[in-house]
């Protein structure tokens, strides 16, 4: 790889893009992971690794197995067969909360924010470790009453950086498909994750906010967290991740820096559309009209 | 048409032992439907299995009647735990399908020729109400003019309504408690309290036994207060009762069920007296063709019903609910 295209100090500088690479300080570590539902193997992946401190994207066409292999590495669902690792402790039959407890944490694709809860009770319930949650203490306020007030002091200060602190009181229900998926990923930082996976952060976010919602996901990293991403939108994709893993149907077919998956033929051809690098606009209509007509008498 | 007498008798329904019982269930099915969004439908097996711990425990068993508080009060956890291991990991529907299943089963088997030696067959069991009449304080009736309570029943109403204040402050504490914060966010969205940390099952189940727990304590009142159990008073029909009395008040609020109850009991008994009168003598004010007092008896029951779903229509939400919180859609 040239020296000069890539900075010194990028972690995964010299990694191979072969799918299923080793990565020189992985956070996650997942092998031989299969899911059938039915006749159709949803997941078979062979070997992934993320690695610790970066962005890292997951894309591929729809029904590739993604969100499946969210479910199954969040102990969300669980694998036919395959072994998982996060911190290099085992993640096998360990049930989503605990996942979740040890630091990795994930967001939905179809949003899930508390509807009835208002958004700074939305934002408390993310908080670990608290003494009010538990059931003999619960009934005595000065047993968490001190916790409580730290953890909504947490809570202002986040929902102060994803610019929700005027929708404080309201319900959680009421948000905007955007603000809720920033609620969202508001809330799963209250846990104070490691890993934060986000199930397509950008879906249904419209584009003032997309902007904003790429900064936030950026400044994750900044703080030192590792990200893993599902998303279609190949802008944001280019943008901010540092490793992109391609999936289809089930398997991991590419693997590489942004540039180097966009320029990767057969990925770009199979997963991205022809076209993927040109905007819209940019494109000549009558020579698309031809072409499509062209395709048309073909088929005809 | 005496409407005092009409007045007196709803009044007394919604001061009196009954509306007790059905608040106590009621705040169990709030713990359970309105906080944690469990679909309890058989409350009322809860409510006789504390029924029947304490009668089983005083008169089949010849124990102490402070035992037989315990029993009934442990028996709904029992079978909180083994109603909810199999099915509080599967969807809220099954839940529903396992606890009217479960009910039935109780009532059936506490009503069963084979099991007469320890619960009484369909007859019951009586006689173990002593301890907690001897204890009445009370000598004189209570008299407020328009209703009148004997001593045994004030006695009961004290203790009843005590309980139901406790419990009503017990919730609020719990509630407004990070713990109640949690109950509440399952039932928004459970997927959502798992992804952040928490043991859902875990929190379903604590539910589910303090929730039964309130079932067995209005079961245990209602032995109590009419000193007897009878498996025919344990039917499915209480349990839809108190989910009236709950949505009547209003879901997920403190009070809603204690109001709900008070309301529930002042219309069946109100309408029932008024129709009763109305049918009443040798020229009652509605024709014999008309309603019969037989059939007085039963259109409380339909006017209660169509009340309900005027409810439902115009006040959602029940007395205490708040409408816009209740139009947010769930997901």
């Amino acid at each position: 790889m040239p020296a000069d295209t890539t900075p010194t100090t990028d972690p995964l500088a010299g990694v191979a893009n072969t799918p299923g690479v080793k990565k020189p300080d992985a956070i996650l570590v997942g092998s031989s992971i299969t899911r059938q539902f039915g006749g159709l193997k949803a997941v078979d992946v062979e070997h992934v690794e993320i690695q610790r401190g970066v962005i890292t994207a997951l894309i591929g066409p729809n029904g590739a197995g993604k969100t499946t292999l969210f479910n199954l590495l969040t102990g969300f669902d669980a694998p036919d067969t395959g072994e998982w690792s996060f911190n290099g402790q085992s993640l096998q039959k360990v049930p989503a909360y605990k996942v979740a407890r040890r630091g990795m944490v994930r967001t939905f694709q179809l949003t899930k924010v508390l509807s009835r809860l208002t958004v700074i009770e939305n934002m408390r319930l993310g908080a670990t470790g608290q003494r009010g949650e538990r059931f003999w203490s619960a009934p005595f306020r000065a047993l968490w009453s001190g916790q409580e007030d730290s953890i909504t002091e947490r809570a202002d200060e986040l929902l102060a950086r994803f610019k929700l602190d005027a929708k404080r009181e309201d319900f959680a229900g009421s948000l905007s498909g955007g603000q809720r998926k920033l609620l969202e990923m508001a809330r799963s930082l209250m846990v104070d994750p490691e890993l934060i996976m986000l199930d397509e952060p950008m879906a249904g976010v419209n584009p003032a906010l997309k902007q904003s919602l790429l900064g936030h996901v950026k400044s994750l990293r900044d703080e030192g967290r590792t990200v893993l991403f599902v998303e279609h939108d190949m802008d944001m994709v280019r943008d901010i991740s540092d490793w992109v893993i391609v999936m289809a149907q089930g398997k991991i077919v590419a693997e590489g820096t942004p540039d180097q998956v966009m320029s990767d033929q057969a990925v770009i051809d199979a997963y991205l559309g022809a076209h993927h690098d040109t905007d819209i606009t940019e494109l000549d209509e009558t020579e698309l009209e031809q072409a499509t007509e062209a395709e048309l008498d073909q088929e005809a | 048409m005496d409407f005092g007498s009409i007045l007196s008798a709803a009044l007394s329904s919604a001061l009196g032992p009954q509306a007790i019982v059905f608040a106590l269930a009621a705040i169990g099915l709030n713990i359970h439907f309105g906080y944690t969004g469990l679909l309890n439908f058989g409350q009322a097996g809860f409510m006789a299995v504390g029924a029947y711990g304490l009668a089983v425990t005083v008169v089949t068993y010849d124990q102490s009647f402070w035992l037989g508080v315990v029993v009934a009060l442990v028996a709904p956890v029992v079978l909180a735990l083994v109603l909810g291991v199999p099915t509080l990991r599967l969807r809220a529907d099954y839940l529903a399908i396992a606890t009217i299943a479960t009910a039935e089963i109780l009532r059936l088997v506490f009503g069963a020729v084979e099991t007469r030696e320890v619960f009484g067959g369909s007859n019951g069991l009586t006689g173990f109400a002593k301890t907690f009449q001897d204890l009445n304080p009370y000598s004189g009736p209570l008299d407020l003019g328009i209703i009148r309570f004997r001593p045994d029943d004030l006695w009961s109403l004290t203790v009843g309504w005590i309980l139901v204040a406790l419990g009503c402050l017990f919730v609020w504490l719990l509630m407004r408690s990070p713990w109640g914060r949690v109950l509440r966010s399952i039932r928004e969205d459970e997927d959502a309290v798992r992804s952040l940390g928490k043991n859902v099952f875990a929190y379903k189940m604590q539910a589910l036994i303090l929730g039964g727990v309130f079932g067995g304590l209005a079961g245990l009142f209602f032995a109590v207060k009419q000193a007897s159990v009878v498996p025919s008073d344990y039917s499915t029909n209480i349990t839809f009762y108190a989910y009236t009395a709950l949505l009547i008040g209003g879901a997920a609020r403190v009070l809603g069920p204690v109001v709900g109850a008070m309301i529930f009991w002042f219309l069946m008994a109100g309408i029932g007296a008024f129709f009763s009168q109305a049918t009443a003598g040798s020229d009652p004010l509605i024709p014999t063709w008309a309603m019969s007092d037989i059939q007085a008896s039963l259109v409380r029951l339909i006017l209660v019903g169509l009340g309900l779903m005027l409810l439902m229509i115009y006040r959602p939400q029940g007395i205490f609910g708040d409408r816009k919180e209740l139009a947010i859609d769930a997901r």
